[in-house]
């Protein structure tokens, strides 16, 4: 019985470990290419590290710094001259602009429509949530063309409202925080409105509070997905390299004069990577602590 | 101040009437119970006087004003609900302060922040910090403050909600079934702490129950509504013993009336099984409900025309009273007997008994249900 017990457990652990790596591997592989030399890389050999021998790197030579300046060992010249090559802290400032900006007027938008389409009782409402969940069926490539020409006609090409402006509505953010707003009782509402709250204010002092672990899921799937978009911002980012977003970044690696340089390109990826992967650790603890609505029943 | 009237309220959702023509005044200072079975509307006419429902036609008027287009916020009212509806975010002591936060402090002394740099900011925190002190000191729960609604017990979270309804001193209390979700001890206990909060406030009470116990107990009058009708309006002692219809008859008491078929011959002499009222109904020659409450019928030892004779079906012994189940001889119903301890407690199920009535208590009604008088000859 027991033994038999610890193989089905077995099963399912070997099967949860095989898909873990397969979700690791290129994360692995990006780490350790960031920290090895062009030969190493190349030759796949030197496991994660490789042997970090002082070298001089001949791209850095060509580039025009001093061949003194060009010699230490792989990590530090891949991060070194990630850093030199693009200016990646105004990339990840670009891209900290944007997704927050994203997020804070999804959320300005997403949430009073939501206790709208939940809350509120008035004529109209089941078609204009039948609109919502139709708007969620569009993708986002179809509409592409159009919305460039538009923002071209208003002349905002090249500008962070380009980046910003398309994803304020975030139809799919109505759509989670009106099924959460949903669960919550109206008699809580009710207490609120008796209490000489107006509509506004317990959107943002009653359901604002309440929903913070539905709005985390919310801030992890906007945050992840506008981050590291390529799509979009190539599209309307055409020439102006102050504007790139960290995934616009990346591609300064990408060919050039001297064929590609993994070590530099792969340092690039993971300083992008870390910010998302920490803000995600952040968010998954209070996830989990959450704030619950054990005070009501 | 604190008077409520209800004129002619009606109310539908869609084509389903809730509430028909209702008119109800209420007193200043009085503990108005809305009594009636689940779904009789009783919510719905508290949420309409709130403001939180609006009324399909019909006038509510708070002091002698019409609040018909007043909303919920400016009514001055304190509703406290069934799930006590804190905000589960907030502390106790925010929970109390929300509402004189929301009454007391402007729209820019509401701001985070710079609502501070307001020169008068300081003296109204201060007093709605006395009036929270005030409060939890009256509902005993000033060590609590700190706490989260969810880290408090049921009973607590009672407290609070009371506290955030009175922190206010509002024109009227309205409380929707406020004792429903307590355990069974608790709500007793409560009970007599709302009638003696009740005293000490001398504020208006409209409080809404299912339970007829409750209406019993705490009201000063008491409102019984069966399907979106008002019954009857009056002290609970004149409902008891004096309901207006089967229905009410029916509902307010416990255990329930005991109804029997009974008639009324030319003359309008009332009787039913064996036996003679000896009294003469107002309406005659025709069928009637008689009820008799549990405690006006006996089990004795004679056998008269004055009695008749039953099996014990079922024992309910409660300690102070046993009510005895008892199937009739004729089978057609089976009706309650109140019994003292003393005199009854070696009687069993399926012993068969003498049963009589106590003179002067039963209750005629029609076969509509409406109530006969017994004329006074």
């Amino acid at each position: 019985m027991e033994a038999k017990q610890y193989i089905g457990e077995g099963w399912k652990h070997a099967i949860l470990i095989i898909g873990a790596i397969v979700v690791m591997l290129p994360f692995y592989m990006m780490v350790s290419m960031s920290l090895k030399s062009q030969q190493e890389i190349q030759s796949i050999s030197g496991g994660l590290i490789g042997a970090q021998e002082t070298q001089t790197f001949p791209v850095c030579v060509k580039t025009g710094y001093s061949e003194e300046t060009c010699t230490m060992k792989p990590y530090q010249y891949n991060y070194w001259f990630a850093f030199e090559k693009a200016p990646i802290p105004r990339y990840l400032m670009n891209g900290v602009i944007v997704t927050l900006s994203i997020f804070i007027i999804q959320v300005l938008v997403a949430l009073p429509c939501a206790y709208a389409l939940a809350k509120l009782r008035f004529y109209g409402r089941e078609f204009v949530f039948s609109m919502v969940l139709f708007c969620l069926l569009i993708p986002v490539h179809g509409i592409a063309l159009p919305l460039y020409v538009m923002l071209a006609q208003a002349g905002l090409v090249d500008t962070y409202s380009a980046l910003i402006l398309p994803w304020t509505i975030s139809v799919f953010g109505i759509f989670l925080m009106r099924q959460f707003f949903m669960t919550v009782p109206d008699e809580l509402i009710d207490a609120a409105r008796m209490d000489g709250m107006g509509e506004y204010a317990i959107v943002w002092k009653v359901m604002l509070p309440t929903a913070i672990p539905a709005l985390l899921a919310f801030a992890i799937f906007s945050v992840v997905a506008h981050w590291n978009d390529y799509f979009w911002p190539r599209m309307v980012i055409t020439g102006n390299r102050d504007l790139f977003t960290p995934p616009l970044g990346i591609r300064e690696f990408r060919g050039g004069i001297d064929s590609d340089e993994f070590g530099p390109m792969m340092a690039s990826i993971v300083t992008v990577t870390v910010p998302l992967i920490v803000a995600f650790i952040i968010a998954q603890k209070r996830f989990i602590e959450g704030i619950t609505l054990t005070g009501m029943k | 101040m604190g008077t409520i009237s209800l004129k002619n309220i009606s109310k539908s959702f869609g084509s389903t009437q809730v509430l028909n023509n209702l008119n109800v005044d209420i007193n200043d200072g009085e503990f108005l119970t809305l009594v009636g079975p689940s779904g009789c509307g009783k919510s719905t006419l508290l949420r309409i006087i709130a403001g939180l429902e609006q009324q399909t036609s019909g006038d509510v008027l708070i002091d002698n004003k019409n609040v018909n287009r007043v909303r919920a916020s400016e009514r001055d009212l304190a509703m406290v609900f069934q799930s006590y509806a804190l905000y589960p975010h907030l502390t106790v002591r925010r929970n109390l302060e929300t509402p004189l936060r929301l009454r007391d402090y402007n729209a820019f002394e509401r701001l985070p922040l710079i609502g501070n740099f307001s020169p008068s900011k300081k003296e109204k925190t201060e007093s709605i910090n006395q009036l929270v002190n005030k409060t939890s000191e009256t509902l005993k729960i000033s060590e609590l403050l700190d706490r989260k609604p969810g880290q408090l017990s049921g009973g607590q979270r009672q407290r609070v909600a009371l506290g955030r309804a009175m922190v206010r001193e509002p024109v009227a209390f309205l409380m929707d079934e406020p004792l429903s979700n307590l355990d069974a001890a608790l709500r007793v206990h409560m009970r007599s702490e709302l009638s003696e909060l009740h005293n000490s406030l001398k504020t208006t009470f409209v409080y809404v129950t299912h339970d007829q116990a409750e209406a019993l107990t705490m009201s000063s009058r008491m409102a019984v509504m069966i399907d979106g009708n008002l019954l009857q309006l009056d002290t609970p002692q004149e409902v008891y013993d004096n309901p207006s219809s089967l229905s009410v008859a029916q509902f307010v008491g416990s255990p329930k009336i005991n109804i029997f078929k009974g008639t009324s011959d030319s003359s309008g002499t009332v009787s039913f099984l064996n036996v003679n009222l000896k009294r003469k109904s107002s309406e005659s020659n025709t069928d009637l409900h008689i009820g008799i409450r549990p405690e006006h019928l006996e089990i004795t030892n004679e056998s008269n025309e004055n009695t008749f004779s039953g099996t014990v079906a079922y024992r309910e012994n409660l300690g102070s009273d046993i009510f005895f189940h008892v199937n009739i001889e004729d089978g057609s119903n089976k009706i309650i007997v109140r019994g003292l301890p003393q005199f009854t407690h070696q009687i069993s199920n399926g012993s068969s008994v003498n049963i009589k009535r106590v003179s002067d208590k039963a209750l005629l009604f029609n076969q509509v249900g409406m109530r006969v008088q017994f004329t006074n000859a």
